[in-house]
């Protein structure tokens, strides 16, 4: 059989208490002026203060080294850390990329003076990472990228432009993915090296979302000159690096998660009792989720018992995000209240913040095009 | 059981079945009728036994009971297996008959068994009078053991005198109705926990992990047509608008077998929490079925006029999607449900509903 199987999900994944623990912090934290419209922000709302008091609990660099001030919890507690957080609609976003990805990436490649300067600060929640990625001639070809890194007697020097940056007008660091030699092979003379983003050269420049939102940004390096120990990892290995990374990316709970708070306000005005569609379009929805939830589940107690789950994390970014971009239309179709942003009531904010971040859903961390195409690789058809 | 022990054994059993499963495929295919006018599909006796002699029928019970004590996702992993080969075979309607059996302390079933309820049981004199008529009951005419469930949660195990008025499903299976009107003495019959809701569960839960095996059994016979078919000088997996019909197909039979793995899990719950075990059941039944209706219309897509045919092996899991999907629950039936029991909870539990702990987010 040619199918993708999600071994059942560890048995301990339920962690009430710490789930618990992390219910009655953010009911404090957050507190009830937190308001849903803020929630339906999901993990792009940031808040350096929020991060900061997250890393005093314990809850960021969760499964690191002690000496580099993890707590060296399990992936699953970590797991269930992120779900109450996105299913509570904290805002995360400040820290979301550095504990997520950037940390993952220097404790795996980076050298020991980055891992010992930057990883404790990640873990107290004062140390912020963007993705240098994309650019304006790679989008999903990230093959094609073209910012260059000539190394030169003091270290690199580095001229190109980086697009969609999320939030590296607030991050301290970015891991730029890049070119430092020619390569026959597209993949080859690609590294990874780690950018103090105040560094002379660097110009970040905002780009407004269609909502007016500053969240993305193009970030230009003009003769920007790194020095030796901004290499990660190995010469020429960016490649390998950074498809690792896409991992870290494309399994976790964020990946169904980004519309729930339209979900719960929708389940709010429909009352205890509504008709029969809108009752069966709340169970449909209830039973995907459940679904999706244990496919996740699954895909991190794969990546905790260090198995690769590339396919599967494809999976369920694939479904998530269709889950994700189904729920506001499905409360179109329910509810007799049109999105709107000035409306006074929570419901139409929340649907109108939640519509226009809904196309992101299927582009960020992979299109949905790239997605299918992965899979259809996994089966064997590319 | 050591987990390696255990490991060995479920592989061991995947493996025998998937042997067997393969070898008795294409007889079961060539049995079809080539004309609806013909009936439903043949009773495959040499299959039956096969089964049997492996023990499969037994598969759900712990081994003092008489079974292997396997898990409960390797033992309707059974049923998914045969569901891949679209095997005209009462396997999952035999063991959930043989777990109520055992539950309720009876004997169990001699031969091809199934679980009914719309049957009542009440004394009649020193013994028991069964009244009543179960409809769509699969393979009924072949069955040996019929297992009522009436709705006081009696159980009353039946080894004949039922009336059969013959039916079958859109795939030609055999689902018959079976009209009751006997007496039988006291010691086929028990109280137990179960309810007709709870049998209607264990139904769906052994369609949701046959949907999955079709919809397995899709996949495979499409990837390897695509592979195969050259079209305008390639194979048609080397286009992209294949590739993705094929990459859509694939990630919903994921979806419904882990939906169905994660029903499976909540199998030795059924009495002791059986609001969470028709839960589980619900979400799996609701996602396999949807599976079901998206997968179909794609698979047909990609084999083209010869997908159609009387003669080509796609339209007995095909139709078997379609009829499994309104089986034992609909989709639009486990949705009410769920969305009943979600919306008494209000806005403020659904998270807490979802994760199975207590505590408000805000």
């Amino acid at each position: 059989m040619s199918a993708i199987h999600f071994p059942p999900p560890p048995a301990e994944i339920a962690f009430p208490e710490l789930r618990a623990q992390v219910r009655a912090f953010l009911r404090e934290t957050l507190g009830p002026a937190y308001s849903p419209y803020a929630r339906a922000r999901s993990w792009t709302g940031f808040d350096a203060a929020f991060s900061q008091k997250l890393g005093e609990r314990g809850w960021l660099g969760m499964t690191m080294p002690k000496k580099y001030g993890g707590h060296e919890r399990s992936d699953l507690e970590r797991y269930v850390v992120l779900e109450e957080l996105l299913a509570a609609g904290a805002p995360v976003a400040a820290h979301w990329i550095s504990d997520r990805q950037s940390a993952p990436t220097l404790l795996k490649y980076g050298t020991a003076a980055q891992r010992e300067m930057i990883l404790p600060r990640i873990a107290a929640g004062t140390c912020f990472f963007c993705i240098g990625m994309s650019e304006p001639d790679s989008g999903s070809d990230l093959a094609a990228a073209r910012t260059r890194a000539e190394p030169v007697a003091e270290g690199f020097v580095v001229n190109g432009t980086k697009l969609w940056t999320t939030y590296a007008h607030k991050s301290h660091y970015m891991i730029l993915f890049c070119r430092t030699s020619q390569s026959e092979d597209r993949h080859g003379g690609t590294s990874q090296l780690l950018v103090d983003l105040t560094t002379p050269g660097i110009t970040i420049s905002p780009i407004l979302d269609m909502a007016g939102e500053h969240h993305f940004n193009e970030v230009s390096f003009r003769d920007v000159v790194l020095p030796k120990d901004a290499l990660i990892g190995q010469m020429g290995d960016g490649w390998a690096q950074v498809t690792s990374e896409l991992a870290f990316e494309r399994s976790g709970p964020e990946r169904f998660l980004s519309s729930f708070t339209l979900l719960t306000q929708l389940i709010r005005i429909l009352g205890e009792a509504p008709e029969g569609a809108a009752r069966r379009s709340i169970g449909r929805l209830t039973a995907h989720l459940m679904v999706l939830r244990h496919m996740s589940q699954s895909v991190a107690g794969m990546l905790a018992r260090n198995e690769n789950p590339m396919l599967q994390a494809t999976i369920v970014k694939e479904l998530g995000a269709l889950l994700e971009q189904e729920i506001p239309e499905i409360a179109r179709t329910l509810a007799a209240t049109a999105p709107a942003h000035d409306d006074h009531q929570t419901f139409a904010q929340v649907f109108a913040r939640t519509l226009l971040a809904a196309p992101t859903f299927s582009l960020r961390g992979g299109t949905r095009e790239i997605l299918r195409g992965i899979i259809a690789r996994g089966l064997g058809l590319r | 059981m050591s987990d390696t022990t255990s490991d060995s054994m479920t592989a061991m059993i995947a493996d025998t079945a998937e042997r067997l499963f393969s070898d008795l495929a294409a007889q079961a295919f060539a049995a079809i009728p080539k004309h609806p006018g013909d009936g439903a599909v043949p009773w495959d006796a040499p299959l039956w036994r096969a089964v049997e002699e492996l023990g499969f029928p037994l598969a759900l019970l712990e081994e003092e009971a008489g079974g292997f004590g396997l898990d409960p996702l390797t033992a309707l992993g059974l049923v998914r297996q045969a569901a891949a080969h679209a095997l005209p075979l009462p396997l999952g309607e035999t063991m959930l008959a043989n777990l109520v059996l055992a539950q309720a302390g009876l004997a169990l079933a001699e031969g091809p068994a199934a679980l009914v309820t719309g049957v009542g049981i009440n004394r009649d004199g020193d013994g028991w009078r069964l009244s009543g008529s179960a409809a769509d009951v699969p393979f009924g005419r072949n069955l040996q053991t019929v297992v009522i469930c009436d709705a006081s949660g009696r159980i009353a195990r039946v080894a004949g005198g039922w009336q059969t008025a013959e039916g079958r499903n859109l795939a030609g299976e055999p689902r018959d109705t079976l009209h009751f009107d006997l007496v039988v003495d006291g010691c086929d019959t028990a109280d137990s926990s179960f309810s007709p809701d709870l049998i209607n569960g264990l139904g769906a839960l052994i369609r949701a992990q046959a949907l999955a095996g079709a919809l397995e059994g899709v996949l495979t016979r499409c990837i390897a047509y695509v592979n195969e078919r050259v079209q305008f000088g390639r194979p048609l997996a080397k286009f992209q608008a294949i590739q993705h019909n094929i990459a859509i197909m694939a990630t919903n039979t994921a979806a419904a077998r882990a939906g169905a793995d994660m029903a499976a899990a909540a199998l030795p719950q059924v009495l002791s929490d059986p609001a969470r075990f028709l839960r589980q059941v619900a979400a799996a039944k609701l996602r396999a079925g949807e599976a079901a209706s998206l997968c179909a219309p794609l698979a047909h897509q990609v084999h083209g006029a010869i997908g159609v045919t009387r003669e080509y092996a796609l339209h007995p899991l095909t139709t078997r999607l379609w009829a499994w999907r309104d089986e034992h629950g609909s989709e639009t039936d486990w949705a009410d449900h769920l969305g009943a029991e979600t919306l008494r909870r209000g806005h403020a539990g659904y998270w807490p509903y979802l994760t199975g702990v207590e505590g408000d987010l805000t």
